[in-house]
């Protein structure tokens, strides 16, 4: 067990799975020469060469399709988006051509791919750069969409992603590369659609992923010392969707609270509440609450971004109310 | 135009045989796509349908270059060049029908015709997405060694799409062994390229990336086999892309439901480009080469006209996908 950042947790994870297969390949803008625009890619070039670290030129639904159509004669392409933000010009790649093929050749053509790349708002980077894209693609049958929050599943989880047949959507949090932890050495693989409860309580769930696990968590130990015990389920994927340990966990604790980064509306919460509401109504001894990004484009003042963003105070509140404490 | 696709000396036995290949795809896809039509308006085929009519040249001439480890991918106006990649008649018209015996199970239709044991990668839908998928297979060619190549058909109007020009960038920049077929039929839908491009010779787009283009004779089968062994050459051998802007017309609307002229276009055109049908300029070249006349030209308008007849009624008669198939094949089997 080695303590990494949650960047040299995601490299070690691409340096082992290259390492391990030879069909896999990294590509996209400043990965090879540059060492990665966020250093997640630092010394695979030296290390594996530039055939299988592909700098690209800013053409991300170019080289979004690419790395399909590599994928669809058996290559093993992990794309890098240099974040989120800017993968919307390769939507169509990833939707229409990586999520559908299988489906629309009768099940002949599978595209094992990974996207990844950084997502969710930095600091004062402005509307075009901050925003969080779990539902986006979460929204898309073909796809998987994964988002860790430590550095032990940002490795297990994106050896299990290139591994996967199917097309991946890997978003790592921005604020998260720095974040150190624990990470298992070797072949440590995390099974995908598998939620991970990173702290046991009984009074409420709170419910989160990726850049809201942390401030969940601070808030569960606010809770605490207020008397208030809270589990803390951290989702890790969001499509497949881990039902189980979601209704597992509100049948015990029978209130609920949801934390995303993005947007209220259609958001993660939203299905995860859906999900609540029709499997576990019994269960619910309070109305669920969201807490969520606030339903603005990201402003740049430093102040009213604070306010646009979750935070642990937020989250305590919400779990407080469900509480009606 | 080269001295062989003016020829009028009758050719060696084996190039007389190509020749009636090529004929006789051509006029099956001609055949194919008029009962395609016909079976669209008796609605056993739904959705969009678009038809190759007027174009069956630079479908056959292309896939006559290539070899059966290659790969074909093309747009949503496909159904030609999957038969000239040698999908079955009947697997092709099964999928326009929507049945389970069809080329993707029913699930792909029209526009998502896919054979991966053929090479054949879809059937796209999406204008120019797929253009970046050709790529990407050839990357996968010359990643793993070997010469094999891609061919991605697209249509003018794809030309002018942001994935055209950031592909061409790409595939010229890492020399992958690649042929971009820019099928000029005149029209994106009802805007003619005069109206859609700044520069309507679209070859010349290749020097933009320094990528070899030529322009092609689209009603010649021979002439876009020629152009097609050239650009091949240059993929297997030095692993660099080409540019084939093939220069054609389609007879029919883009869709069915739009007519073959009376908008955007005139019936003169339409039938001044008739004069050059493809068919006929081959089975006219033939003849004059004294080995092709009416007897066997009729001959093989029955053959494939009975070939068609049985795609039909194999599709016809074939069972629709089990109500199972709905939630199969969204992702990978489980264990795989």
């Amino acid at each position: 067990m080695a303590t990494l950042t949650y960047r040299d947790a995601l490299n070690v994870a691409l340096r082992e799975e290259m390492a391990r297969d030879d069909r896999v390949f990294l590509m996209g803008e400043e990965v090879a020469e540059y060492d990665g625009a966020y250093k997640v890619s630092r010394g695979l070039l030296k290390e594996f060469g530039p055939k299988r670290v592909v700098d690209t030129p800013i053409a991300e639904l170019g080289f979004a399709g690419i790395g399909v159509g590599a994928a669809m004669v058996g290559l093993r392409p992990v794309i890098e988006m240099m974040t989120w933000n800017f993968a919307l010009l390769a939507i169509d790649q990833i939707v229409n051509s990586a999520a559908k093929m299988r489906y629309m050749s009768g099940g002949q053509v599978g595209v094992p791919i990974v996207f990844r790349g950084p997502g969710g708002a930095a600091l004062q980077l402005g509307a075009q750069h901050s925003q969080a894209f779990e539902s986006y693609y979460a929204h898309i049958p073909g796809l998987k969409v994964i988002a860790p929050a430590t550095p032990a599943d940002a490795k297990g989880l994106l050896k299990a992603a290139i591994r996967d047949e199917d097309p991946v959507v890997f978003i790592e949090g921005e604020m998260l590369y720095n974040l150190k932890g624990e990470v298992p050495d070797g072949d440590h693989v995390t099974p995908i659609g598998k939620a991970d409860i990173k702290r046991a309580g009984k009074d409420v769930t709170i419910i989160c992923h990726s850049k809201t696990v942390a401030p969940s968590l601070k808030a569960a130990e606010a809770l605490a010392a207020e008397g208030v015990d809270a589990e803390v389920i951290d989702l890790r994927t969001i499509r497949p969707l881990d039902v189980d340990t979601i209704l597992e966990s509100v049948a015990r604790t029978n209130r609920c609270v949801v934390a995303e980064e993005g947007w209220p509306f259609a958001g993660v919460g939203a299905q995860v509440v859906d999900t609540i509401q029709r499997e576990a109504f019994d269960a619910l001894d309070a109305p669920i609450l969201r807490v969520t990004g606030a339903d603005v484009p990201m402003p740049y003042n430093k102040v009213l971004e604070r306010a646009a963003k979750v935070d642990a105070a937020k989250i305590q509140d919400a779990a407080k109310k469900v509480l009606y404490l | 135009m080269t001295a062989t696709a003016r020829s009028t000396k009758a050719p060696d036995a084996a190039t007389q045989a190509l020749h009636r290949s090529y004929l006789r795809q051509m006029m099956l896809i001609r055949r194919f796509e008029e009962k395609a039509g016909e079976a669209y308006s008796l609605g056993k085929i739904g959705g969009f349908c678009h038809l190759y009519i007027g174009q069956e040249a630079v479908a056959v001439g292309v896939m006559a270059a290539l070899r059966p480890d290659d790969h074909v991918i093309s747009a949503y106006r496909e159904h030609g060049h999957a038969l000239a990649r040698g999908l079955t008649s009947r697997a092709v018209m099964a999928e326009l029908f929507g049945k389970a015996t069809g080329s993707s199970a029913g699930k792909g239709g029209s526009m998502h015709i896919f054979d991966a044991a053929a090479g054949f990668l879809g059937g796209h839908g999406i204008v120019g997405s797929h253009i970046p998928l050709a790529a990407g297979v050839a990357f996968a060619h010359k990643y793993r060694g070997g010469d094999q190549l891609c061919v991605c058909f697209f249509g003018e109007a794809a030309a002018n799409i942001g994935a055209f020009h950031e592909t061409l960038n790409m595939a010229s920049l890492w020399d992958l062994p690649a042929i971009f077929i820019v099928e000029n039929n005149g029209y994106g839908m009802g805007t003619a390229v005069s109206r859609a491009a700044a520069v309507t010779n679209l070859s010349v787009r290749g020097n933009a990336y320094d990528m070899p283009a030529e322009q092609v004779d689209g009603q010649n089968v021979l002439t876009v086999r020629e152009a097609m062994d050239r650009a091949v050459t240059r993929a297997r051998a030095e692993s660099k892309p080409t540019l084939l802007e093939i220069k054609t017309y389609r007879y029919v609307g883009h869709s069915m439901s739009d007519a073959a002229h009376g908008t955007y276009r005139t019936k003169d055109e339409v039938d001044e480009y008739r004069r050059r049908d493809p068919i006929a300029v081959l089975a006219d070249l033939m003849k004059a080469g004294g080995y092709w006349d009416d007897g066997r030209h009729d001959a093989l308008v029955t053959e494939v006209q009975a070939e068609v007849e049985d795609a039909v009624t194999f599709a016809d008669a074939s069972p629709d996908p089990d109500p199972s198939a709905l939630y199969t094949d969204v992702y990978a089997p489980e264990g795989r």
